[in-house]
């Protein structure tokens, strides 16, 4: 039970995109060692204009 | 095995439901068959249709590694859990489209509609979206626009770009419309959606100073605060001084739109854009969940009949019979080429594995379907004249709320002035006549529907709920549309004038968001001034540009197909290409050829220009006549402009496949080389299951 709610709560982080940092981070542990990470506020600044700049809104 | 027994079963349940709704002809429907009936085709044709397709004409492969995996960059290609990507691609193809679109479909009676959405989304529109999806993938996630360039050819793919950039501009103006005609003289909506903007920037600026990308806190205060803003609408609505801020006519209000559209556009995305858009998703997402428990618990009767005497075109919501302008009036819902640029935009980009496609693409537009059918339910469970009071213009039943009313009953659909002020006290306005474009006869849908299932209270409050539901995602369609493109405009004219395609020039930046807001920002405000209340001009307009991007993205992928040398699969899309390339001729050629002035837009202009000659328009008509007929005059060059589009794409593919079919030279694949996945636990299902 108290794993299903984590899951749950996990899915929901992941679909709003709460944890999207926290992702990155580890992405950037797994692939980019040596160089520094951006800050929390970098990476979300950057991926907002990531994904403002394209059609992803729809009628 | 368990597999054919769930078909059956469904199957069984579907037929019944569809029997129930046949049989029931004379006699008032409840909407649980109708819900049943569209739940057990989505279930059969997600099970049995969309797998095929999969396994058959696509050729999924669960071993082939999707571009989220090779290109893994940690930000926008990221492999991703099937439900999540689910989550995201149904929250970027929801708009207000469904809602608008079956709302004022609805004039034809419940039955042509609601079968147009199922067949329309099962046979046409989840394909669609799933194969453009599975394409991009197998092409690095490729947008539409490049994919027509690579498969068919530089001209399909100019085609294809210019086909976006008119069909955004329509778009925005026809949805500016809509949101500016649920404000007018209406201090509570206006002063709720104005207060939207403050609460926006507020958690902007929370989401990037306070908390950076803490989305979920950020999203739950901005939701608690658009709650507040209701409550608060409705204060100022009941004080003398405030109320009169916010009432207002159409003009003035078309013009705020325009300003903020343009600011909208120009500002950093993190300050307005971005926030705005969590607020709406959320919003968007919770509203449809508590419209399916609501309705169930309700269960309503729908009180429209079955069919209409409308059906033969003379309907006053929108002119046009049942053939073909319920094909056109209901795009979002059946079947949208808006949603191929979104199925190649982001979504791609975060499949984990190919046969995820199904789910994502298939699956969010089943789900995008039902809430068309909602939307539906939601217009025919209110009293005919109570429907036709609110969305019929004032130019075509009389100003006048008696001459309205004894229109309206003449039509056999009984409604008088005290139910419709006793109505309008309930929703906490001070008049419901005439409030064309879909979105308040759907808030006193929705009101009507919450309110009796949660206890017969706050229906004011309930309905402007609903307004500011409408508005905010309304107005985050028209940031995001304004942005994109201007980003078009500027690539479009890069390529004459080089300094143009510089996104970081801010000149660059001022000149093509203004020409983008002046595009949608004309139509709007015409829309605004247009005694007929411009709804019945610009939404076919919209329904055909849209048409006519899904036969842009069907010819991209019957082309692929028939390259691929599965011609005996072209059907799958080649089909839905057809029907729906039948339909938008047939009705752009009633739309520019039609001699009735209710029905083409050439016979309107001259109609418009013979009375303005002889002085025998009323006086405020004189003053905008001029610009009303050289409206109608630019959409009946526009219509023509679509179709001719249209048919050049198709003639553009037919050329693909007979080079294809009689071995001359064509460009070749663009699809990625295989690599195989190195991804455990391969999420996709077993696909020949």
């Amino acid at each position: 039970m108290k794993r299903a709610v984590k899951t749950v709560w996990e899915c929901v982080r992941t679909v709003t995109g709460d944890n999207a940092y926290d992702r990155y981070l580890q992405h950037h542990a797994e692939n980019h060692r040596g160089t520094p990470p951006l800050s929390r506020r970098e990476f979300y600044e950057e991926s907002m204009n990531l994904k403002w700049s394209g059609i992803n809104r729809c009628c | 095995m368990g597999n054919r027994i769930l078909g059956v079963v469904l199957a069984v349940i579907a037929a019944f439901a569809v029997g129930g709704i046949a049989l029931q002809r004379d006699e008032p429907i409840n909407a649980l068959w109708i819900i049943t009936a569209a739940v057990c085709i989505y279930l059969l044709g997600y099970r049995f249709y969309a797998a095929w397709i999969m396994a058959k004409v696509l050729s999924a492969d669960p071993t082939r590694a999707t571009p989220a995996e090779r290109l893994n960059n940690g930000r926008d290609f990221v492999p991703t859990h099937r439900w999540v990507v689910f989550g995201h691609h149904f929250a970027a193809i929801a708009g207000p489209g469904p809602l608008v679109g079956p709302t004022l479909a609805a004039q034809f009676g419940y039955l042509p509609g609601t079968l147009w959405i199922l067949v329309g989304s099962v046979l046409g529109g989840c394909v669609q979206d799933m194969v453009i999806l599975f394409l991009s993938i197998r092409r690095n996630g490729r947008s539409l626009g490049q994919m027509a360039r690579d498969e068919l050819g530089p001209y399909g793919g100019f085609a294809a770009l210019i086909g976006t950039l008119m069909i955004m501009i329509i778009l925005i103006a026809v949805l500016g419309l809509v949101v500016v005609n649920a404000m007018r003289h209406s201090p509570w909506a206006t002063s709720t959606v104005a207060m939207t903007i403050p609460i926006a920037i507020f958690i902007g600026f929370f989401l990037r100073r306070i908390r950076p990308g803490r989305v979920l806190e950020g999203t739950i205060l901005g939701v608690a605060l658009l709650i507040g803003s209701v409550w608060l609408g409705g204060v100022i609505d009941h004080h003398p001084q405030m109320r009169s801020w916010f009432d207002h006519a159409g003009a003035p209000l078309a013009l705020a739109v325009i300003a903020y559209g343009w600011f909208a556009a120009i500002l950093p995305v993190w300050l307005l854009l971005a926030p705005r858009d969590y607020l709406s998703t959320f919003l968007k997402l919770g509203v449809v969940a508590l419209l399916a428990i609501a309705l169930l618990i309700m269960h309503p009767t729908l009180k429209m009949p079955a069919i209409t005497q409308f059906v033969d075109g003379t309907g006053p919501v929108f002119s046009g019979k049942v053939f073909p302008f319920v094909f056109i009036t209901i795009a979002c819902g059946a079947i949208s080429g808006f949603h191929a640029l979104v199925s190649s935009g982001t979504t791609p980009k975060l499949i984990t594995n190919e046969a995820d496609a199904r789910l994502a693409g298939y699956g969010s537009m089943a789900l995008e379907s039902f809430v068309a059918i909602m939307a539906m339910i939601a217009a025919t469970l209110l009293d005919p004249g109570v429907y036709f009071a609110i969305n019929t213009g004032a130019g075509v039943v009389g100003a006048a709320a008696h001459e309205a009313v004894a229109t309206i009953s003449s039509w056999g659909f009984p409604v008088s002035v005290e139910q419709m002020q006793e109505l309008a006290r309930e929703m906490g306005e001070s008049t419901l006549f005439a409030r064309t474009g879909g979105a308040p006869s759907l808030a006193v849908g929705m009101a009507s529907i919450f309110s009796s299932t949660f206890g017969n209270t706050l229906t004011s409050v309930w309905y402007h709920f609903a307004i500011m539901f409408e508005a905010v995602f309304i107005l985050t369609t028209v940031d995001a549309g304004t942005r994109v493109g201007r980003f078009m405009v500027q690539d479009l004219i890069g390529q004459v004038w080089k300094p143009m395609a510089d996104t970081s020039w801010y000149p660059a930046t001022l000149i093509a968001s203004s020409l983008t807001v002046g595009g949608w920002g004309y139509f709007l405000y015409i829309g605004v001034i247009d005694p007929n209340g411009g709804i019945n001009i610009l939404w076919p307009l919209f329904g055909i540009a849209n048409q006519m991007l899904a036969c842009i993205a069907l010819s991209v992928a019957t082309g692929i197909i028939i390259k691929k040398g599965r011609i005996r699969y072209a059907f799958v899309t080649g089909g839905p290409l057809m029907w729906l390339a039948f339909v938008t001729t047939v009705a752009a050629f009633q739309k520019v050829f039609s001699d009735d002035p209710k029905l083409g837009f050439f016979a309107a202009a001259n109609d418009l220009a013979v009375k303005f000659a002889a002085g025998t328009l009323p006086e405020a008509q004189m003053k905008v006549a001029p610009t009303l007929i050289f409206n109608q005059n630019l959409d009946g060059w526009l219509t023509v402009f679509f179709t001719l589009v249209l048919w050049f794409v198709i003639g553009d593919m037919l050329r693909v496949a007979y080079c294809r079919l009689t071995g001359r030279a064509l460009p070749g694949s663009s699809e990625a080389p295989y690599q195989p996945t190195k991804l455990n636990g391969v999420t996709g299902e077993a696909l020949h299951a």
